[in-house]
């Protein structure tokens, strides 16, 4: 009979939880799904509303209506537009080359050192590890003033690589921090039945080893180049108008008018910068998660 | 700030476990140094190099006139004149020697950039850790979407802050949906609170998400049987919640205000693109990055003073954090990941 009891007074908390259906009304769901609700109308809804500007007619920048009264393409017409000195086109370009080549430096040094930090025991781990995860703490405004100087000095300025080398600063401890967690993961023990079923060690990793990975580090990567895209600081010092990127190219957005923000265009220019983003995220989601919270390092 | 790695790990050595070859026929760990070479030989080039130099430019002057004697100085060793100028807002005067910076001069800010610093970083991480708690155990509980509600999390974190700045300049604005919705005709980005209001909520909305997945990601370490144990001892929710939830998330709870306080303590792309670091007097929203890149165009060395100044404030709370305040990352992360397993 105790058992019963318990049974019974376990099972509406099981149901909650598990959200099996019901067909009573269940208070605690409704609570669970109006916060749901609350989390996505957050997340989305000043997104949207950069959306929903993007295809306002500049005379109706400030129409409060949840679509656009006046529909219109303008916006994106003039945010490429160079006509006003803007070079959105170009920036985005920019944007790419620094965030493909920090990249494939950052993963290329970073996967051999996470796999040292991950399978191998040495002197000094921790301390490694520490030392990356102080190394991704780090405030970029630290790096400005000398790397200014040195740039300025050796006509760096201007050039890409006084863009890729400092972002390197951060994209390398976030890839390598991501990296370690993902690799903790691998089942290594197929590795060894691999070998042992005849397969040589170049095999292994080839065959079993290089398929398991591939999504973690397709992932990592992805974050690396988002933390490279989204960079600011150190763009808006060491960049020229030829080599900003388009962080830099939409906080520095003219309009026609002088001391009047373009409000609509530039909210066009975000949307074309974020949305490759949104995309990005909302096919990597459950991997991205893991990632960020694993390296949880860039807020 | 290799704090955070030093402290030591009761596990740290795993005797019984027997090393497998790697792929790179490297065992025992023997080939551990070739593999983090090229990653400290980077470092050293993108990290070290620029503070040791940051650090040593710190100590010299500025070129340019000196305001006593009318003549140019090509620089020279300055002592911790660079630190004092900063630290006790000390200038050089025309009649020789220092006094106080003169009002609105950069030497002038920079208690007012700490503050606000400061500031920023208190109110944010303390609305996020409360935010971010809340949606986080709503992300805990099992309903269906989990997909989208993901997604929609990420969209926040997604968006550049450059855009995100720019993005609540706009809701911000005169006749910006903020003043619509609030029936109000608030001037955003003229007034010292408002402006800051609207700097902190841009933050808190751009970063919660993450905090609350780094909580979530807490939460999941939790078992579930402690729960039920709990329910069946009588326990309410409430008390479950702070019995049980709070003392067990702690750790995951440190670690994520651990990093969103150092992130807010460099914050520099939205007060700077939002705001331009004005409001009020005009220097309501200034914080340190900004005076620092303010002071570049000023004097490189002045300004190397000023990010070491910066640099070592926030190194020393890092090392609070994790020395008194418990907030072990490499440990909370390592439990995360073998629960996650």
């Amino acid at each position: 009979m105790a058992t019963a009891a318990t049974e019974t007074r376990s099972v509406p908390r099981t149901r909650e939880r598990t959200g099996t259906k019901r067909k009573s009304f269940n208070w605690g769901q409704v609570r669970t799904y109006i916060g749901v609700a609350v989390i996505i109308v957050w997340g989305l809804a000043p997104a949207v509303w950069m959306m929903i500007t993007s295809f306002r007619d500049v005379g109706y920048t400030f129409e409060t209506t949840p679509w656009p009264t006046h529909f219109t393409l303008d916006n994106y017409r003039t945010a490429f537009s160079t006509n006003l000195g803007n070079h959105l086109a170009r920036a985005l370009g920019n944007a790419v080359i620094i965030g493909v080549v920090v990249t494939i430096v950052a993963m290329a040094a970073g996967v051999f050192c996470a796999y040292a930090l991950a399978r191998l025991e040495f002197r000094g781990k921790y301390v490694l590890l520490g030392l990356i995860l102080a190394a991704s703490m780090f405030p970029p405004v630290a790096l400005v003033s000398p790397l200014f100087q040195l740039f300025t000095n050796i006509h760096w300025i201007g050039q890409y690589q006084a863009l890729i080398i400092p972002d390197i600063s951060f994209a390398l401890p976030l890839t390598i921090y991501i990296l370690v967690a993902f690799f903790r993961e691998m089942p290594w023990d197929l590795e060894e039945s691999a070998r042992i079923d005849g397969c040589t060690q170049a095999q292994a990793f080839r065959l079993i080893i290089l398929p398991l990975a591939a999504p973690g580090l397709f992932t990592t990567a992805i974050l690396a180049f988002i933390a490279a895209w989204n960079e600011f600081l150190l763009a808006s010092q060491l960049s020229s108008d030829r080599t900003a990127p388009v962080t830099v190219a939409i906080a520095n957005f003219t309009g026609s008018q002088p001391h009047q923000e373009p409000y609509t265009t530039v909210m066009a220019a975000g949307t074309i910068v974020t949305v490759p983003l949104v995309i990005m995220v909302l096919l990597l989601q459950k991997k991205i998660v893991a990632g960020l919270t694993a390296g949880g390092v860039k807020g | 700030m290799a704090t955070a790695g030093t402290v030591p790990r009761t596990d740290a050595p795993k005797a019984p476990k027997k090393r497998r070859k790697g792929i790179f026929n490297v065992s025992e760990g023997g080939g551990a140094p070739i593999l983090v070479a090229p990653t400290l030989a980077l470092l050293a080039i993108v990290i070290g190099y620029p503070v040791v130099k940051a650090v040593f430019m710190s100590f010299q002057k500025d070129p340019g006139l000196d305001k006593a004697t009318g003549l140019f100085v090509s620089g020279g060793f300055a002592g911790f004149s660079n630190y004092t100028h900063w630290l006790f807002e000390r200038c050089a005067q025309t009649t020789g020697g220092t006094g106080p910076c003169p009002q609105g001069s950069l030497g002038a800010e920079f208690w007012t950039s700490m503050g606000n610093t400061v500031m920023f970083t208190v109110i944010s991480v303390a609305i996020e850790v409360v935010l971010g708690m809340w949606f986080a155990l709503i992300m805990h509980r099992k309903f269906r979407g989990r997909g989208l509600l993901r997604a929609a999390v990420l969209v926040p974190w997604a968006i550049p802050t450059a855009v995100t700045a720019k993005l609540f300049f706009f809701i911000f604005a005169f006749s910006g949906i903020a003043n619509k919705l609030l029936h109000a005709q608030i001037l955003w980005t003229g007034d010292a609170w408002p402006a800051r209001f609207a700097v902190i909520s841009a933050d808190v909305w751009k970063t919660t998400p993450f905090m609350a997945l780094l909580i979530l990601a807490g939460l999941q370490v939790i078992p579930d049987d402690v729960y039920e144990a709990a329910q069946i001892d009588g326990a309410t929710k409430f008390q479950q919640f702070v019995q049980i939830t709070l003392p067990l998330v702690k750790p995951a709870l440190m670690v994520a205000v651990l990093f969103r306080t150092l992130d807010v303590l460099r914050i520099f792309d939205l007060p700077y693109i939002l705001t331009g670091g004005g409001g009020g007097k005009g220097d309501a929203t200034n914080t340190l990055s900004i005076l620092v890149i303010q002071q570049i165009r000023q004097g490189f060395n002045s300004a190397a003073a000023l990010s070491t100044i910066t640099f070592i404030f926030i190194f020393l709370v890092a090392f609070i954090f994790v020395r008194f305040l418990g907030a072990n990352v490499v440990q909370t992360q390592d439990e995360q990941q073998k629960a996650a397993r």
